[in-house]
């Protein structure tokens, strides 16, 4: 266990050393009205246990679990509550982390393994998703880089390090996924407009959930977004996490989506290898990312599909249950549907691979167009009606 | 009382002994002055050189970024507070909030006392600009809570609509708003709320915790306009002063609904003073005297307020430094506000005119918000007194218009600060 208590940190609760002058109970926080996953988890016992520990850069269990003290949830919805600062969080909190971890990713145990899989050979099929229903298709994921802190802990001069490294290596890429950064405090008016229009800014974050945990700091200081010139290739760079990497392209051709994504992810790997740097993994949690609910492949396969007759059908829930699918309005999290359409994604993220997870996406969208022809034909779904994934 | 807080309130006990030998209304304090050099804690673990992490302030307009040169910023980046509290944290909601370019914000925070001390080559500079050239290095700050000194504290009431005077006081020994642990923001509520039970009289009242207050009771405190929200403004919340909303705050206030306590919004506790009408000479006394019981009730116990002679009562945001204190009316001003001018007037008069929602709203008709602009350097009965001064001019002023009359312009109140004789 690292005691190098003479670590502070730019953000929050700096004062482990103080805390202590204060009995567990004391400072205990008053969970009473939440509802996330930390709160459900998080003893006074265990918070007694873990409060005078620190990761060797200084983030503490208060750190962690600040946005989930912030942010008492929903009735309805459960949120993670809490997030890491650095590799090592997943570690030296673990007796936190993992019955979090546990209970968000459907029973995964401290000793599972996680399989990384990102050969797009190992797909199958996924090229001929109905172009007159699926509309788009996009797969995304996020990358940390070994050594630095994450978004929620990182000083400005480690954010600036991660930028610099991420368009070094961001600029050798070549052929078709050749591209160009722009960083968010120097981008022109015309380039910011363009960036809109292609759906491709992001903005700094809103979210209490995302802002109670201290990523936004400094912004736009070190955040940027890289895109190939033919806009399919696009990487964020320190806004949630260190990297998000996201391919994507009109119509149903999942295969050439997750082909580009591999493709692109191994080439960007390699490329910081040569500069000495790799990204966090590790045989159990697979890639590690800022928050607890991205782990393991942090991918998250989608399209938008019209889907207006089965989404109105009283099984949709359960037949998306069964897919092992989720869906979101067209605007990403927490925005509603437009219109029967949906943002149809995977549901999981760990313990299953990358491929796994891709081809339930596409078997599954398969499945609910063609149960969506069947409605739209009057006739009944119920011989479609899939086993539980 | 808990064993860990035993060794705390004992050293506060001595002091706090001492501290009543002191004569009249002025509190003496002993724990910290300009001449004593606070130890800084355990210096800061940095892995990259100043020079990457000095923020880029270029589109920045705050009293932070002005006077923040990259040698300052090396200067102090590895120093802590005994707490622990870091320049980083200072800043960060002045690097969050890059500002306006007609208003010019703060843009830091201190997180203990001791980060005024630790951190004096920022904040000096800081001050002096804030403070309009008052030096903490050379100059003293002067209280003076004796109300009885006020003269012409009546105003006519068909213009004045209401009178108030607020300030805050933090609690020596326990880490401000944007850096206290939960432990110590109960610890304040704690304290400030128990002596506060010892008021009597006029001051008896209630004390309304957030966390387990009633429908009922929230409804009467908005309907008084004495609730307050966890703070929205991005200056507060990147200030780190939000956490663990609602957590020890609360709101107290007399039966009579005229002194009424903050606990562990922006600051330690706000203290407020108010009525209808335009009794400010009995605002303001019913103010200091409030105030000077509840010291004396957290004296008892062997706590004491922040303050030292240079800085005055020290507070979280350095704007709110000195006194603290903003004495103010809600006025009708119908033919003066549209004098053109209008705002000539008030800056002679060191006066600041705001909507009836307070800071950074517009007035509505023609009822304003007027307040004394200055903070430290002069005395709480000297900017009341200006206050109340300048209130009656206005109001002179708008009976003249009413009759046809003309106005002037007064000349330029004098601003003197009392300089330290070494």
């Amino acid at each position: 266990m690292n005691t190098r208590l003479d670590a502070t940190m730019p953000f929050g609760n700096t004062h482990n050393k103080l805390k202590m002058n204060y009995t567990a109970e004391q400072e205990y926080p008053d969970l009473s009205q939440h509802n996330n996953h930390m709160a459900k988890v998080l003893t006074p016992e265990m918070y007694a246990n873990l409060r005078d520990k620190e990761t060797p850069s200084g983030f503490t269990v208060d750190d962690v679990i600040q946005t989930g003290v912030d942010n008492p949830g929903h009735p309805f919805i459960m949120t993670v509550g809490c997030v890491a600062g650095d590799e090592e969080t997943y570690e030296v909190f673990k007796e936190l982390l993992d019955p979090v971890i546990e209970d968000r990713h459907g029973g995964y145990k401290p000793s599972d393994k996680h399989k990384t899989d990102l050969n797009a050979e190992n797909l199958q099929g996924g090229d001929d998703l109905d172009p007159n229903y699926v509309l788009s298709s996009r797969v995304r994921t996020g990358r940390s880089i070994r050594g630095f802190c994450l978004p929620p802990h990182c000083s400005r001069g480690e954010r600036r390090a991660i930028e610099n490294l991420s368009i070094e290596g961001l600029s050798s890429l070549d052929g078709d996924l050749k591209g160009k950064y722009y960083a968010l405090k120097n981008m022109t008016e015309e380039e910011q407009q363009q960036l809109i229009d292609d759906h491709f800014l992001f903005d700094k974050p809103v979210s209490p959930l995302l802002l109670a945990s201290g990523m936004a700091r400094d912004w736009p200081d070190g955040r940027g977004i890289w895109h190939n010139d033919n806009k399919t290739f696009l990487v964020w760079v320190n806004e949630e996490d260190h990297l998000r990497v996201i391919s994507m392209q009109k119509g149903g051709n999942m295969r050439e989506v997750f082909n580009r994504f591999c493709t692109g992810l191994t080439k960007i790997e390699g490329l910081f290898k040569e500069k000495g740097h790799e990204f966090m993994w590790n045989e159990h949690l697979g890639y590690v990312l800022t928050c607890p609910s991205n782990l393991g492949t942090g991918l998250r396969a989608g399209v938008h599909v019209k889907l207006p007759n089965v989404s109105k059908n009283e099984k949709f829930g359960e037949i998306l249950k069964k897919l092992r699918l989720q869906k979101r309005g067209t605007g990403g999290v927490d925005t509603a549907a437009v219109g029967g359409v949906f943002d149809i994604s995977n549901a999981d993220r760990l313990g299953f691979s990358e491929v796994e997870l891709v081809q339930m996406v596409v078997d599954g969208v398969n499945l609910l167009i063609e149960m969506e022809k069947r409605l739209e034909g009057g006739q009944s779904i119920d011989d479609l009606m899939p086993e539980q994934k | 009382m808990a064993s860990s807080f035993s060794r705390i309130l004992s050293s506060k006990r001595n002091v706090g002994i001492l501290s009543l030998v002191g004569a009249g209304s002025l509190t003496v304090g002993l724990l910290l002055n300009r001449e004593q050099h606070v130890s800084a804690g355990a210096p800061v673990r940095r892995v990259y050189p100043a020079s990457a992490e000095y923020p880029d302030l270029r589109k920045h307009n705050n009293c932070m970024a002005s006077h923040l040169t990259p040698a300052v910023y090396a200067k102090l980046c590895d120093k802590a507070t005994p707490n622990g509290y870091t320049l980083d944290q200072a800043i960060q909601t002045g690097v969050d909030n890059p500002g306006h370019p007609f208003i010019k914000t703060v843009g830091m925070v201190a997180g203990d006392e001791e980060s005024y001390e630790v951190f004096a080559d920022i904040f000096d500079p800081v001050i002096v600009e804030r403070h309009n050239g008052y030096d903490p290095r050379t100059m003293k700050h002067p209280t003076d809570l004796d109300a009885s000194k006020i003269r012409s504290g009546q105003f006519d009431e068909k213009y004045v609509l209401s009178s108030r005077v607020r300030t805050g006081r933090s609690i020596r020994g326990l880490s401000l708003p944007p850096a206290c642990t939960r432990a110590e923001r109960r610890e304040v509520e704690r304290v400030v709320v128990n002596a506060l039970g010892g008021l009597q009289g006029d001051l008896s009242g209630k004390y309304y915790s957030l966390t387990d207050m009633s429908e009922k009771d929230q409804q009467q405190l908005i309907d008084d306009h004495f609730l307050f929200d966890k703070p929205v403004s991005p200056l507060l919340t990147c200030a780190g002063m939000a956490r663990d909303w609602p957590d020890a705050r609360g709101i107290w206030h007399n039966n009579e609904k005229t002194f009424l306590v903050w606990i562990n919004e922006e600051d330690h506790t706000r203290v407020i003073s108010m009525e209808k009408g335009g009794n400010m000479k009995r605002v303001f006394e019913r103010f200091c005297r409030g105030l000077q019981e509840v010291e004396r009730l957290i004296q008892e116990k062997g706590w004491e307020f922040m303050w030292n002679e240079n800085l005055g009562y020290i507070l979280t945001c350095p704007s709110n430094l000195g006194t603290g204190l903003r004495a103010g009316v809600h006025i009708n001003l119908p033919r003066l506000s549209k004098d053109a001018r209008f705002a000539k007037i008030l800056d002679n008069l060191r006066l600041q005119k705001r909507g009836t929602g307070g800071v950074d709203t517009a007035a509505v008709g023609s009822t304003f918000d007027i307040s004394n602009l200055d903070r430290l350097g002069q005395s709480e009965v000297h900017l009341v007194q200006t206050l109340i001064d300048g209130v009656n001019f206005l109001i002179e002023c708008e009976k003249r218009l009413e009759k046809g009359q003309d106005i002037k312009i007064p000349a330029p109140i004098s601003m003197r600060f009392v300089c330290c004789v070494f």
